[in-house]
């Protein structure tokens, strides 16, 4: 065991199932000689040589693109997207082929990669670097997509995805790149993808978040224990397929929901989850089940991030709301 | 070997003319021997007579696209049969004859031709060969991918991509050039410049001379062919196989055809070409060039070509009733390839949809 940030879970996530798989291939921009704007793949170079982690030329859709091939022969790539926001190049490799080889071919052929990328906003980064758009992902029938809250899930959870069949999107919030620290084995394991996890058990609200956002989570959680309310809290870490069963059970049992997300309201992982809750836990429920995300509108920059995300008071208020909902 | 072949200094190689006559001077390239040169004509004429019934078929409404090849096979079968069994071969979508060399049977062809993903099911070892990419250059991409793999495990595995004119001006393809020279994989690039992308001419896609001289910038060579000459396909791939395979890194290769066809059967080319234009080309076309010569050489005759061209209708006619009796997917079909093992979110979807499809009402 040591504690290790969430980047360096990642790093020793890779670190350790390089050692294990000669087939892992990390590559993407600036990942191999510097380790990474954000260091993850430090030393991955050093140890493997850069036939194995190495600095690509500058173009997303290429890094998916041959990945693709790089797959489709039997390597298992692992590319880094510097930003989501810069991902977008990639979309249709990624849309057109990752998600659809196995289907195309009937399994013949698969597109079994790991793409990492850090998302998310708080780090009064500039344009094109603080978005959360795990939606746009997770719309892709296919694809699976990952966000990890903690160190510990982390390298768990990476591992999971490069041990996994199918092509995983692997979505890492830099908000909490070195917020905290954590013991973390130091050996390989894995969590499973398309499990949720019950962070607190409770008995008067199911609430869910995933990512960067479980930090206001959870102190919202606890702030609302000093007052006496029992919040089940759920991190949902795999945002497709999502974990249906976790969450109805949850909320049968509670009979009231919230969803807190970053990024936009309309269409997103939110508006999804209360329909499942609606559909499955309608005469369960106290309250309308609810869901609080970012407004629709173009993430504003760092002099404007402060009104766009979500704090832990206004979590707690909105819980407050739900509790004392009276049809 | 390239170097005599500059397309930037206006060379264009061709081997055997319109007329069916060899050009003797040309010594410095790998040439076919006549029983390779029988055999190309063979699968030439295997994909026209495919080609041809394809199109009867789509009037007939037993076959609702396809893309027609017709006057271009000699790209794909001269660039096949240049390579190795176990070399990777990416198409586009318009090289049925590069896929009938490989031994795809056409039945698996006509499935995906028909709407049937069965017809993708390409086994690795047998055939190495990915499925058609119909989102353009987008394939190019895959390409490089598999040349780094196969460098990476020692195979000594090359691998070819197709690709169109208008495909050259879709970052994918560029990008594809740029990572290829910059990895230095073993990968061969052949674009089938047929002229026409859709409705658009070539003209109206870069303002390069040649498309083959855009390998130049990406720091490896390019060479232009008549893509009408399977003896200069052949020997273009050839030279680009031996160089890839002493870790020389990518050629470009531009095969200079001509779609004689429509883009596919929804497409109607009158609107935007002249007949003139196409019967210049006709006249130009692989396959009678290729019987000129076998004639002249007494490879050939009239009687077996006939004899040919009635074995492969037969054996057209059969795979096509194969890929046709396919019988259509199961709920269950269309569900089980989207991942490894179902989730259970998407066993949900597969039971309601069942349920739905049966119009029962609780």
């Amino acid at each position: 065991m040591k504690a290790l940030t969430l980047v360096q879970a990642v790093n020793d996530a890779l670190l350790v199932e390089m050692r294990l798989n000669p087939n892992i291939i990390v590559y993407g921009e600036d990942v191999g000689v510097e380790g990474g704007v954000f260091r993850a793949t430090t030393g991955l170079q050093k140890e493997f040589g850069d036939k194995r982690c190495f600095d690509s030329p500058l173009a997303e859709s290429a890094l998916a693109g041959t990945a693709v091939g790089m797959s489709v022969l039997g390597l298992k790539p692992v590319i880094e997207m510097q930003f989501s926001g810069f991902a977008w190049p990639a979309f249709n490799q990624i849309i057109s082929h990752v998600a659809r080889f196995r289907n195309r071919t009937r399994g013949a052929m698969t597109t079994d990669m790991v793409i990492r990328m850090p998302y998310g906003g708080g780090i009064r980064a500039l344009e094109h670097h603080s978005e959360s758009m795990e939606a746009i992902w997770a719309h892709i029938p296919g694809i699976k997509v990952v966000i990890p809250s903690n160190p510990y899930d982390a390298k768990g959870l990476l591992i999971a995805a490069m041990r996994h069949a199918d092509p995983v999107i692997f979505m890492e919030p830099k908000r909490l790149y070195r917020s905290i620290k954590q013991e973390v084995p130091d050996d390989a394991y894995t969590i499973e993808i398309g499990k949720a996890k019950i962070v607190t058990a409770g008995s008067d609200l199911t609430l869910l978040s995933y990512g960067a956002q479980m930090k206001e989570a959870v102190e919202a959680t606890f702030q609302l224990k000093t007052r006496g309310i029992s919040v089940e809290l759920i991190d949902l870490r795999t945002i497709s397929p999502i974990d249906k069963k976790t969450i109805i059970a949850s909320v049968k049992k509670t009979g009231r929901f919230l969803v807190v997300h970053e990024g936009p309201q309309s269409y997103g992982i939110g508006g999804e989850l209360v329909s499942t809750v609606t559909e499955n836990c309608f005469t369960d429920l106290f309250a309308p089940p609810a869901r609080m995300s970012s407004p629709d509108i173009t993430p504003p920059l760092p002099r404007g991030e402060r009104l766009y995300l979500i704090s832990t008071d206004m979590i707690v208020n909105k819980i407050m709301e739900l509790i004392n909902y009276r049809p | 070997m390239f170097e005599s072949y500059d397309p930037r200094q206006g060379k264009r190689l061709q081997i055997m003319d319109e007329t069916g006559n060899i050009n003797v001077s040309i010594k410095d390239v790998p040439l076919m021997s006549d029983s390779e040169i029988l055999i190309a004509y063979q699968f030439i004429l295997k994909a026209r007579v495919a080609d041809e019934w394809s199109v009867s078929l789509n009037r007939q409404g037993r076959l609702p696209t396809y893309p027609p090849g017709k006057g271009q096979e000699a790209n794909s079968v001269g660039s096949l049969m240049a390579m190795h069994k176990e070399d990777w071969f990416v198409p586009a979508f318009r090289e049925l004859g590069g896929m009938l060399y490989r031994g795809i049977p056409l039945s698996k062809v006509y499935q995906i031709w028909l709407g049937n993903e069965r017809g993708s099911h390409f086994e690795i070892e047998k055939y190495h060969t990915f499925p058609i990419s119909v989102p353009i250059a987008s394939q190019c991409l895959h390409a490089v991918g598999a040349a780094y793999a196969n460098q990476y495990l020692k195979n000594n595995r090359i691998t070819i991509c197709f690709v169109g004119d208008g495909g050259t001006s879709e970052g994918d393809f560029l990008e594809a050039l740029n990572f290829a020279g910059a990895w230095n994989v073993p990968v061969i690039f052949y674009i089938q410049n047929n002229q026409w992308a859709i409705s658009v001419p070539r003209k109206i896609q870069t303002r390069s001379t040649t498309l083959a001289e855009k390998a130049f910038a990406f720091g490896f060579s390019g060479i232009q062919v008549d893509g009408n000459d399977v003896l200069s396909v052949f020997a273009a791939t050839k030279m680009a196989h031996e160089k890839a395979q002493n870790n020389q890194g990518p050629t470009l290769i531009e095969g200079y055809t001509y779609r004689l066809g429509a883009h596919t059967t929804a497409d109607d080319p009158t609107i935007y070409r002249k007949q003139e234009e196409v019967d210049q080309w006709i006249n130009k076309d692989p396959l009678l060039r290729l019987e000129k010569y076998l004639q002249k050489k007494n490879l050939i005759d009239g009687l077996a070509i006939n004899r040919l061209k009635d074995e492969y209708k037969k054996e057209i006619m059969q795979e096509f009733e194969i890929a046709e009796q396919t019988p259509p997917h199961t709920v269950e079909e269309i569900f089980a390839w989207q991942f490894k093992q179902l989730p259970e979110d998407l066993k949900e979807q597969m039971s309601n949809l069942n349920i739905r499809l049966k119009g029962s009402v609780g």
